[in-house]
């Protein structure tokens, strides 16, 4: 008896929880309202069968328990009814599926007018290419990828010079114009995945796959991995900001094409030399940091690295946090390079210099066990390598040689979100969701012991 | 003439044959009984292991940033090894190693399985296996983390947990595995086509038989496909071929393959992958029929419709598997042919799930504990079947698909349902495994405490796959599209997980209990028709009947006939031996 009143109550609690859950789809920001409605069609046509089904075991339950004057009713088979309930069943089920292959059919099938815009996924970010003035998309190849060329353009192939190339985890498109996604990945399975706009699909490497959609509504909107892709996966975010046709263009028109990356100056040591000279004050003559002036060590770190972080500087999307004085500092100190040649410059020579192993005596004697360490380092070695020597693809600087007391600050500004929160810190929040995985700065201590341990003579990676 | 040399094999046992010694009777035992045990013993234990595993998942996803020990890799060792142990090692052994060998001789009638040393070897390899699962927890990197999809390219390469040894071990031990499943399906499959006792034809055969009969038929087509991906894995990572392995990058570095499919080794995988599913719910569907039909003292309803629609599910769950694969990058035409098959497999699944509640209409329902069970199967199993036509339907897998609502999908389909089937299972056959109850009181908290905590876990986990949130994350971070709220959702479905997790010690206390001190049953305490019940024996000796076979003369289903004076007739008992209801039988039946 107790059963069938919870099997009752269960029913009408399911359907309870479901109009009163406030978690429910996002709001639809692209043409695809026909997937909702298959959606609501399959809801109602299983809601019901669900109600229904559940309702008449409960009763069979209260009505027929067990009785010592009564007995079953013998009745092997019932052809009739049976015919009937597979009668019903059969229209029900193709009462769901017709719709929705038509809607499969549509999601398919690109519109010929679509723009097309390339997701390149690789462990664990985000790029984008735009097929440029052409539209046509220039010819890639894995064999390609380098440092200079991280998409793998075929610069023999005139379609590819002019396709714009997107290194960043942020992707813009234009409001109600139909888009064709094709997706590539450079290494393992990823899924290029938007809530918002209902559509997904794997990435698989050694083919292109693709979808579409008409993004709706002007908005940001969370792009996310949805394939294992591994030990990092769940940090595999990027953004997707719908703009109008002007802005879009406007965004586009900003972005350089692959003709222009490869045209483009590499710093010059030499200036960047005389450059330094004003920050060698606080940073040291050679780059070896102070810690007396909260000054890391810039020698040896790689030069896409240090442009970064000085354009981070200079367009206040690192330091801004009142928590972190030297990041205001160093956003004032980073105004003193007037354009993105000298940033080139300054960071060219500093990627230059050798790294310098810290002085015992700016070091405290090291706090944690390297031993443990070694053990939590396994995740950061995935991106920063095995050395800690950094690596361009995973977008992970050198670590190795670094002060001690400046990874920790680092580490626990990450934590705290002074670092890595700014919308333009495109791999700042996948360092905030790592950080997190040091539990507490016994963890941290520890995995900074073990990265002091490690070689400070290593190349840097470029 | 042939039926006299049946005769002089089978109904004049040898002595010679039954074991002597402690060692020949419990450990390299070839009774089919001993080695059931063996394997649901073994099958149970890894269970609890990958039981502690999902309740860390569930810790870190409910409560992040509060567990030191599971770090991003530990999580997706902790899921892979949760999801490989609970389907193939828990659930594929339990209902065919440990179920299939108890049952199959017993219920058909026979003495043993037809290969009783091969039998034997089938334990200690899967045994093997389990040991080689197991000892991947302990080499360098520990598991692999790959997902218990195992995709490639990934699942081999650095950047993925235990890519280096942990998987190398998990595809030994699937292969060592699929040997031992083999040695164990040839026997089950011979058992009943070689070894019915006279009179069991297979449309007499109780729809338990019918389920696992089908289940390792489909296991013997399907575990192969795993077996060569499983090789070819191995190839890949070991020897350098490119089965699976296009050229790309590693972390960086270019690797050294070229040409390979990853989309290959998926096909390969849900070939094998969606008959699997199958491979668990037949058996469970064949266990629950004889259930529901006993302790409702009724007939199955629809008895040929529900081996029609076991045989048809069979066929069919061979041409549904790229709905696993909708969003997988392969052919999108595909989606429209395996839409289809997936959404048509739905009708005969429905009409299982008619008939059983058909089975309860107008029967006389004992509120038992394995009936308890058996309900619970059929409220979970309604509800994971229908959300599985969500999923079935191409275009509504978009949004939902690599969600938590599959999550919540899988789990409800073939992890509560056949779990709910087993617990029946094992509460109603006890008595004929040993001879005693297991403990009635202890058995409804099981039930109450499993059933209601399971859903409380389950239902809103479908709503965090509705808002979108991701499958395999280890944490959220803050993603503008979910709300606070889900965090709140996401701890209180691991609280009700521990709660569940918990009371399966209940139940292992009460099955350890009951062993020694349960309620002693008799032969056949559930007044039952099918065979096993009809032992001269409780617990069955070795040879299981007694000098002659039985022989059958009616199917499984004499509950409740008219005019007869039980309330069921035993499958082995003559019309001319049936008691008729006297004058005074009738008059109390007609008041009534």
């Amino acid at each position: 008896m107790t059963i069938a009143i919870i099997i009752i109550l269960l029913v009408i609690g399911s359907i309870i929880f479901h109009f009163v859950s406030p978690w429910w789809f996002t709001p639809l920001a692209s043409n695809w309202g026909s997937i909702d409605n298959t959606i609501n069609i399959t809801l109602w046509v299983t809601g019901i069968v669900f109600v229904l089904v559940n309702l008449f075991l409960a009763f069979a339950i209260i009505r027929y328990r067990h009785n010592k004057n009564r007995r079953a009713h013998y009745e092997p088979e019932n052809t009739k009814l049976e015919s009937i309930l597979t009668i019903i069943t059969t229209i029900g089920v193709a009462g769901m599926l017709i719709p929705g292959l038509f809607v499969w059919g549509e999601f398919i099938t690109v519109p010929e007018q679509a723009d097309e815009v390339e997701v390149v996924g690789q462990q664990w970010h985000w790029s984008y290419r735009f097929p440029g003035k052409d539209k046509k998309f220039g010819k890639v190849a894995t064999a390609l990828i380098s440092e200079k060329n991280p998409f793998g353009l075929d610069s023999n192939d005139p379609d590819s010079l002019d396709d714009v190339l997107i290194s960043s985890n942020e992707l813009h498109l234009p409001v109600d114009r139909p888009i064709k996604v094709t997706l590539r990945s450079k290494d393992v399975l990823h899924n290029f995945a938007v809530p918002q706009f209902r559509v997904k699909m794997d990435l698989v490497p050694g083919i292109i796959s693709y979808l579409w959609f008409t993004p709706t509504k002007i908005g940001r909107y969370e792009i996310l991995c949805e394939e294992l892709c591994g030990m990092a996966h769940f940090t595999m975010r990027g953004h997707v900001t719908v703009d109008s046709a002007i802005d879009h263009q406007k965004w586009l028109n900003n972005q350089k094409t692959f003709a222009q990356l490869q045209a483009a100056p590499l710093g010059d040591i030499d200036q960047g030399k005389k450059l330094f000279a004003a920050c060698a004050s606080c940073h040291g003559e050679n780059g070896e940091g102070n810690k007396t002036f909260n000054a890391p060590q810039l020698a040896g770190l790689s030069q896409w690295y240090l442009t970064r972080q000085l354009q981070y500087y200079q367009n206040k999307t690192r330091g801004d946090d009142d928590r972190n004085p030297s990041g205001q500092q160093m956003q004032a100190m980073s105004a003193l390079l007037p354009d993105e040649n000298t940033v080139k410059n300054v960071a060219a020579y500093l990627s230059s210099l050798p790294t310098i192993s810290p002085s015992p005596s700016d070091e405290k004697s090291p706090v944690g066990n390297a031993i443990k360490g070694k053990d939590l380092y396994t995740n950061c070695a995935y991106c920063h390598g095995k050395q800690g020597q950094g690596n361009y693809t995973t977008n992970a600087p050198k670590l190795a040689g670094q002060h001690s007391w400046y990874l920790k600050q680092q580490l626990l500004n990450y934590r705290q979100g002074i670092r890595g929160s700014n919308y333009h810190d495109l791999y700042g929040s996948q360092m905030q969701l790592m950080s997190k995985t040091l539990y507490d700065e016994q963890s941290i201590d520890d995995v900074i012991a073990y990265i002091t341990n490690l070689t400070a003579n290593v190349q840097s990676s470029q | 003439m042939t039926e006299m040399t049946h005769t002089a094999i089978a109904d004049q046992e040898d002595d010679s044959h039954h074991p002597k010694s402690f060692i020949s009777k419990y450990i390299w035992s070839q009774d089919h009984k001993v080695i059931a045990i063996q394997y649901s013993i073994t099958a149970i234990a890894v269970g609890l292991v990958a039981l502690v595993l999902s309740g860390m998942m569930r810790l870190q996803l409910g409560f992040p940033d509060q567990f030191s020990f599971i770090d991003p890799s530990a999580y997706l060792q902790f899921v892979t090894m949760h999801g490989m142990i609970m389907v193939i090692y828990l659930l594929t052994a339990l209902l065919l190693g440990g179920f299939g060998n108890y049952l199959i001789p017993l219920m058909v009638g026979t003495r043993d399985m037809v290969f009783p040393y091969l039998n034997m070897l089938s334990y200690w390899t899967y045994l093997l296996a389990v040991i080689v699962l197991m000892a991947s927890f302990f080499v360098a990197g520990g598991t692999t983390g790959a997902g218990w999809t195992l995709y490639p390219p990934q699942a081999i390469l650095e950047g993925t947990p235990g890519a280096d040894k942990g998987i190398i071990f998990m595809l030994v031990s699937l292969a060592i595995f699929i040997v031992a499943f083999t040695m164990g399906g040839l026997n089950y499959v011979t058992t009943v086509l070689q070894a019915r006792a006279k009179g069991m034809t297979l449309m007499r055969m109780p729809l338990t038989i019918w389920g696992i009969f089908i289940a390792t038929i489909l296991g013997l087509l399907a575990f192969p496909a795993l077996l060569v991906s499983a090789i070819m894995m191995i190839f890949d990572k070991l020897l350098g071929t490119s089965f699976f392995m296009p050229a790309i990058l590693s972390l960086g570095e270019a690797v050294d393959h070229s040409g390979g499919s990853p989309i290959l080794f998926q096909h390969l995988f849900w070939f094998f992958g969606h008959p699997e599913v199958y491979i668990v719910a037949l058996p469970a569907f064949g266990m629950v029929s004889d259930v529901l039909a006993t302790h409702a003292r009724k007939n199955i309803f629809g008895y040929r419709m529900m081996v029609w629609a076991i045989v048809a599910i069979g066929g069919l769950s061979f041409v549904v598997w790229a709905h696993h694969m909708y969003v997988s990058g392969m052919n999108p035409y595909f989606g429209f042919f395996f839409a289809t098959t997936t959404l048509i497999i739905a009708v005969p699944t429905a009409i299982k799930v008619y008939n059983w509640i058909l089975t309860l209409w107008r029967g006389n329902i004992h509120l038992t504990v394995p009936m308890l069970f058996a309900i619970g199967f059929i409220f979970t199993f309604t509800h994971g079947g229908l959300t599985g036509l969500m999923l079935g339907n191409v275009v509504v897998d978009l949004p939902l698909s690599d969600t938590y609502f599959v999550v919540a999908h899988f789990h409800m389909v073939m992890g509560v349902s056949p779990v709910m089937v087993l617990f029946a299972a094992i509460y109603h056959w006890f008595p004929k495994v040993t001879g005693r109850f297991l403990n009635t009181s202890l058995g409804k908290f099981h039930f109450w405490g499993t059933f209601l905590g399971t859903y409380a876990i389950y239902l809103p986990m479908h709503y965090l796959g509705f808002l979108g949130v991701p499958r395999r994350y280890y944490a959220m971070g803050n993603t503008d599209f979910i709300p606070e709220s889900a965090q709140a959702l996401n701890a209180s479905i691991t609280v009700s997980a521990i709660i569940v997790g918990v009371i399966q010690v209940v139940f292992v206390m009460n099955v350890i209990w009951s062993v020694f001190k349960g309620k002693k049953s008799g032969h056949n305490p559930w007044n039952a028709t099918t065979l096993e019940w009809q032992t001269e024996h409780t617990p069955p000796r070795h040879g299981n009947w007694g000098k002659n076979l039985p022989v059958v003369h009616r199917w499984a289903y004499d509950y409740s006939v008219p005019n007869v004076k039980e309330d069921f007739i035993p499958q082995n008992v003559a019309p001319e031996h049936v008691i008729m209801m006297d004058e005074q039988d009738k008059h109390n039946e007609e008041k009534t």
